[in-house]
């Protein structure tokens, strides 16, 4: 038997054995995933109801021609992509920050690096729960801690005014995420090359002139990597704005005005319409994303 | 030459820079601990010391934490919350562990297309599959059933392991499987006898990180429940309710969010280097 041969024999069975190993994977994938995701692409085209799927009719594309008009999908909309670039630029701001602090060299650096990691930790639900009672009105420590310093003469309904209600909500993402953001920069941080801080160092160059010129273009695809990677998920935010303020016109994300349609009015039909934009909203983010990554790997 | 004024302006500065730095970390701890720091202190005040600000509590009581299990079923939520975290990451870990060995470590045509469409599928909003998989779960009979959430959470758990279970598997080195393929091992064997022990650090470390989302997802488990019986503890504690809408009993909600987080915590610190690599191996190497 020649080598090549069996060789070759080898890796087709190898190939074979990979698929099998692969098939229960992808058949679960298609189920949780593939078939859910056209059922209700499928939907968006009828005007079935959640009480009696059965019955849909299909309505072509009336009910996008309707969510096209609908102020209230519109506001949602904008209320989302407010939530999404103002949390995501904070968390980037304050998370390069933290970075930076934990990637010098001081006493208690692993104690607050473990500390940091704390909120992440805290389920959203809880954070948002811990957050609505921080801004309670009357009893919140928030307006409490305000007042005592004089910033403040009157208490603030946080969670309740149009004014502040969407604010509350980008803070508490803000406090949530922002651990994750710094640990992502530090990893980036820890990975760039040390010689061109020794010798910045040497010429006694500006710390600021050395992070803007030095430390920032080097980062900037770990940056734009985990920028992205925010942004997808804040533009598909549900449950802080849910547990904050539930249906509130004023700050409702897109997901929320989509299962308020699907599931509290029952219109399958038009809640499967507003969630297969979010879906197409998302889904052209994400290949933004793919080739964003596929450039950066190929640097 | 420096004169001594110059050398004292020197030294002034770097004082002072110290004790900016310092300072600084003494913000970021306040900001990252306080909100939990103030859960903790407001669970364990009674009656109407909890509508009084008091930073520092010399008297704990555990009112609240008796309460929010006599007044709500939340031993009950809280297993189940055990039960559908479990389930589903253990049978992610076993299809992501197959899957793994097959995408890190046999070379096949469509293997860049198929962790492409992984990748794609872990940002599916979950919004995206909601009234199809409502309806799945509704003609398999599943509504107001556990079982409906350990299924629908694999949408989210399973990429998300496959990914980070094929980074690692790709990093190990290749002598380990051409040993066993020459002893004539069966890949079925190479898997479970040369991989699944190496890879014991890694599946540890996603399957806590798959462990965390499926305990705090909220948006299926809201859904596809409805008596509080079925609730997952978000669930539970997103929707505790007092006598008014406007009575809210803010003991027992800091309590139940205490109650939940503490072991979180803990298993964090625990695993804390662990998670970090993990938690970069999913995003930035993606």
């Amino acid at each position: 038997m020649k080598p090549a041969t069996s060789h070759s024999r080898l890796t087709r069975r190898r190939v074979r054995w990979a698929w099998v190993f692969l098939a229960p994977m992808l058949l679960v994938l298609a189920l949780v995933a593939g078939w859910p995701l056209l059922k209700t692409i499928a939907y968006g085209f009828t005007d079935a109801s959640l009480i009696n799927p059965e019955a849909a009719q299909f309505v072509g594309v009336d009910n996008f021609s309707f969510l096209l008009q609908d102020p209230y999908w519109w506001a949602s909309v904008w209320n989302t992509v407010v939530f999404a670039v103002v949390s995501v630029f904070l968390e980037t701001v304050l998370g390069l920050i933290i970075a930076l602090a934990l990637n010098a060299q001081f006493r208690g650096r692993g104690g607050l690096r473990a500390a940091i990691l704390i909120p992440w930790a805290i389920p959203t639900v809880v954070s948002a729960q811990m957050w609505n009672w921080m801004f309670n009105d009357v009893f919140g420590v928030i307006n409490h801690m305000l007042m005592s310093v004089g910033l403040m003469q009157h208490p603030i309904a946080w969670t309740a005014s149009p004014d502040t209600a969407l604010l509350s909500i980008i803070l508490v993402d803000v406090w949530k995420t922002t651990p994750f953001m710094a640990l992502l920069l530090l990893a980036g941080l820890q990975m760039l090359p040390k010689e061109c801080y020794e010798s910045a160092r040497v010429d006694g160059v500006h710390p600021l002139t050395v992070f803007f010129r030095i430390t920032l273009p080097l980062l900037k695809p770990a940056l734009m990597v985990a920028i992205i990677f925010r942004l997808l998920d804040a533009l598909r935010v549900f449950d802080l704005v849910y547990v904050m303020s539930g249906n509130n016109r004023d700050t409702m994300s897109m997901s929320v005005y989509a299962r308020q349609q699907l599931i509290d009015f029952g219109d399958l039909g038009f809640g499967s319409a507003a969630s297969t934009l979010i879906f197409a909203i998302i889904a052209l983010f994400t290949v933004v994303y793919l080739t964003v990554a596929r450039v950066g790997r190929e640097q | 030459m420096a004169t001594v004024a110059q050398l004292r302006w020197k030294r002034a500065k770097r004082i002072v820079s110290r004790v900016a730095f310092y300072g600084l970390l003494l913000v970021i701890a306040v900001y990252t601990i306080f909100p939990f720091y103030w859960a903790i202190v407001s669970s364990l005040k009674s009656g109407s010391d909890l509508f009084e600000v008091e930073y520092w509590i010399s008297q704990p009581h555990w009112d609240n934490y008796v309460a929010v299990f006599r007044e709500q079923p939340f031993g009950r939520n809280i297993l189940n919350s055990l039960f559908v975290s479990v389930s589903t990451v253990t049978l992610s870990l076993a299809l992501a562990l197959a899957a793994a060995y097959a995408i890190g470590r046999v070379q096949f045509r469509g293997r860049m297309l198929l962790m492409f469409v992984i990748l794609g599928v872990s940002m599916f909003p979950q919004i995206a599959v909601l009234s199809g998989m409502f309806e799945l779960i509704n003609t398999l009979g599943l509504y107001n059933n556990l079982l409906a959430l350990s299924f629908s959470y694999l949408i989210f758990t399973l990429p998300f392991t496959v990914w980070v279970l094929t980074t690692f598997m790709r990093e190990l080195p290749k002598e380990l499987e051409e040993a066993a393929i020459v002893d004539g091992a069966s890949p079925l064997t190479i898997v479970t006898k040369v991989f699944m022990p190496l890879m014991g650090p890694a599946l540890v470390t996603t399957g806590l990180l798959a462990f965390i989302a499926a305990w705090n997802e909220f948006l299926f488990a809201l859904t596809f429940t409805l008596s509080s019986e079925m609730r997952t503890v978000p669930v539970a504690i997103a929707l505790t309710s007092g006598a008014s809408a406007h009575e809210l009993p803010w003991g027992n909600i800091m309590a139940a969010s205490v109650i939940v987080t503490v072991p979180l915590i803990i298993l964090v610190l625990f695993f804390q280097r662990r998670i970090v690599s993990g938690l970069t191996a999913g995003a930035v190497k993606g």
